[in-house]
């Protein structure tokens, strides 16, 4: 059965001549951390909307459980989501804002203080929300997700103007909740942070799907380990590097960057052929140049770099 | 670059969790739409306050009236003594009481917009046309009920005041207790009207604008038009319109019926209600 399950196909999203969201493809499971990934104005949060039936698309469909977000009776029991923590009426109570939401989905009284409880705002169940800080407005917007008892989680940028330890109780609570098998959806820009929290990553750029890969897999594809040589002679090493089946590329800082060989063969080349190397080293790289490599091109927003 | 997309790894040591919440038993969803924007009407400030202050000025407007006109009857002329319609006059603070019940009207719908509270809503009630609906439903009710209390207390005190040569009204009167009821029935489709004049502009400089633009500036600039034109459109527009339901004697006459003209006004408000029902279902938010 299709249960905690999104599933997107061909999910588009036009405003005019812009595309925000360009035929995705992707299914989220359950039991997993999901870390929606993708640079500021990727498509990502229109995205969401569309899985929470706000935004409508413009083609293909995205379903929850199987069904239309708006066929379904009691959202909040399938799929609770916080997509802006001061999406709130600041005179409204934290008590009185779930207690609103509870009802609309049929969902008892007593569940509200459990979630309280639960994200910590026990304390200020009964103050007006306008005077919370940011990490309280997050928790609050947590709490509402989690009211249903739903299968399936939405969170956008949850950690973004966090302190460390809000960031670190989400990301724990992110991780508890796809071990109970819950399904996982979070978006965010900052890949450090998905390679702490998400085990499953679907990257997009410009609105397109560019992987939907396990966290393991993207840095091993994204690695390609290289050597970066420095040489006196750069020109003539760089030919010789490519007769033994090395690919070379020369960078403007005057490195050369060696893959296909390792860093003992060059090393021994070298020697053979009378080179004198001023640096010789391992580059293992991160995942943040994986994630780097994969989205350049898809940035929508970049300032120029300085010269 | 390439889409690359690979079987997502299976973790068969995570099984699917059981949730356990259901909803109430004998939940309904209209039920629960209704109790929770009877939650959210109650929960902030700004309702209760509107109300009572709309309460309070329909009240207080009958009194300070009927003071007023006992203490300046003699210095009335006899066209103005001819013309007086102590219903009407009793119930003249329905006249200010519109600017509160309006404004809660249209900040009912932009309020939540504004906030960006409507995508919680309907992401927890995606039947967008039946929270709309309902909403119009739960303030619409609380604004006739209360808005008709207010409108026979007006009356009673300011009948109170009518002593003397003043002439007063008694609720068995031809049209009277038609006029006190029509207190509360205007109040509450200027509420409706503000309701989805909020929900289609989704903004509350713009709301406000069009509601008191068309209930209080269109008279005034329909005034301006050469000759009788403006004399003989007036009695069409809404605000003059509805109006003619807590009056006794038609102040011109050109004046639609009673029933008419609140039909009319009811008209409009069911025009722009509709507009906002289809307008919410087809509109990101």
């Amino acid at each position: 059965m299709d249960t905690h399950v999104i599933e997107a196909r061909g999910l588009s999203k036009r405003y005019g001549a812009t595309t925000a969201v360009d035929r995705l493809d992707f299914r989220v499971e359950p039991g997993r951390v999901t870390g929606f990934l993708g640079p500021n104005g990727a498509g990502k949060s229109t995205t969401m909307r569309m899985i929470l039936g706000l935004d409508l698309p413009t083609s293909g469909s995205v379903l929850v459980n199987g069904r239309d977000y708006q066929g379904i009776v009691w959202p909040l029991h399938e799929i609770g989501a916080l997509l802006d923590a001061r999406a709130v009426h600041p005179g409204r109570t934290a008590y009185r804002h779930l207690h609103s939401l509870a009802a609309a989905n049929g969902i008892p009284r007593p569940r509200v203080d459990a979630v309280l409880e639960q994200v910590g705002l026990t304390s200020v169940a009964h103050r007006r929300v306008g005077g919370f800080s940011l990490g309280m407005s997050q928790r609050l917007g947590i709490a509402g997700a989690l009211l249903g008892d739903p299968g399936i989680l939405l969170f956008d940028e949850p950690v973004n103007g966090l302190d460390p330890d809000g960031i670190l109780w989400i990301r724990t609570l992110m991780r508890s909740l796809a071990a109970e098998g819950r399904t996982v959806l979070v978006s965010s820009h900052l890949m450090s942070e998905m390679a702490l929290t998400a085990d499953h990553l679907l990257v997009i750029g410009e609105g397109r799907l560019l992987a939907d890969t396990s966290l393991d897999e993207l840095i091993a594809r994204g690695a390609g380990d290289r050597v970066e040589v420095r040489a006196v002679e750069r020109a003539r090493l760089a030919a010789e590097l490519r007769e033994v089946g090395a690919e070379v590329t020369l960078e403007p800082d005057g490195t050369l960057q060696v893959t296909g060989v390792g860093s003992a063969a060059i090393g021994e080349l070298a020697a053979a052929r009378g080179h004198v190397l001023h640096q010789l080293r391992d580059v293992t790289s991160s995942l943040e140049e994986a994630y780097f490599r994969l989205t350049e091109g898809s940035v929508v927003y970049r300032a120029p770099v300085p010269a | 670059m390439s889409a690359h997309v690979t079987e997502p790894p299976r973790r068969p040591e995570h099984p699917q969790v059981r949730t356990r919440l259901r909803p109430r038993a004998g939940a309904t969803r209209l039920g629960a739409t209704a109790r929770s924007e009877w939650i959210k009407l109650w929960s902030v400030r700004s309702a209760p306050a509107a109300l009572a202050a709309a309460v309070l000025v329909v009240v207080v407007g009958g009194f300070v009236l009927g003071a007023g006109y006992r203490s300046g009857w003699a210095s009335l002329s006899p066209g103005d003594r001819r013309s007086f319609d102590p219903t009407f006059t009793s119930l003249r603070g329905v006249q200010l009481a519109q600017l509160f019940v309006g404004s809660l009207g249209v900040l009912a719908l932009t309020g939540e917009y504004a906030t960006g509270l409507i995508r919680t809503t309907l992401a927890a009630t995606p039947q967008r046309a039946q929270v709309l609906a309902v909403k119009a439903l739960v303030l619409g009710l609380v604004v006739w009920a209360l808005c008709t209390a207010a409108s026979f207390a007006a009356f009673a005190i300011g009948q109170s005041q009518f002593t003397g040569p003043v002439p007063h009204a008694s609720p068995g009167g031809p049209g009277v207790l038609r006029a006190v009821l029509g207190g509360g029935i205007f109040l509450t489709l200027v509420v409706l009207f503000g309701m989805a004049l909020g929900a289609l502009t989704r903004s509350t400089p713009l709301g406000l604008a069009s509601l008191f633009g068309v209930l209080l500036v269109l008279p005034v600039a329909v005034q301006l038009l050469p000759g009788s034109v403006g004399e003989r459109v007036d009695p069409y527009l809404p605000g003059e319109a509805g109006s003619q339901l807590w009056r006794v004697v038609p102040p011109s006459p050109h004046s639609l019926a009673p029933w008419t003209g609140a039909g009319l006004f009811a008209l409009y408000v069911a025009v722009a209600a509709g507009a906002a029902l289809v307008l919410v279902r087809r509109r990101d938010v």
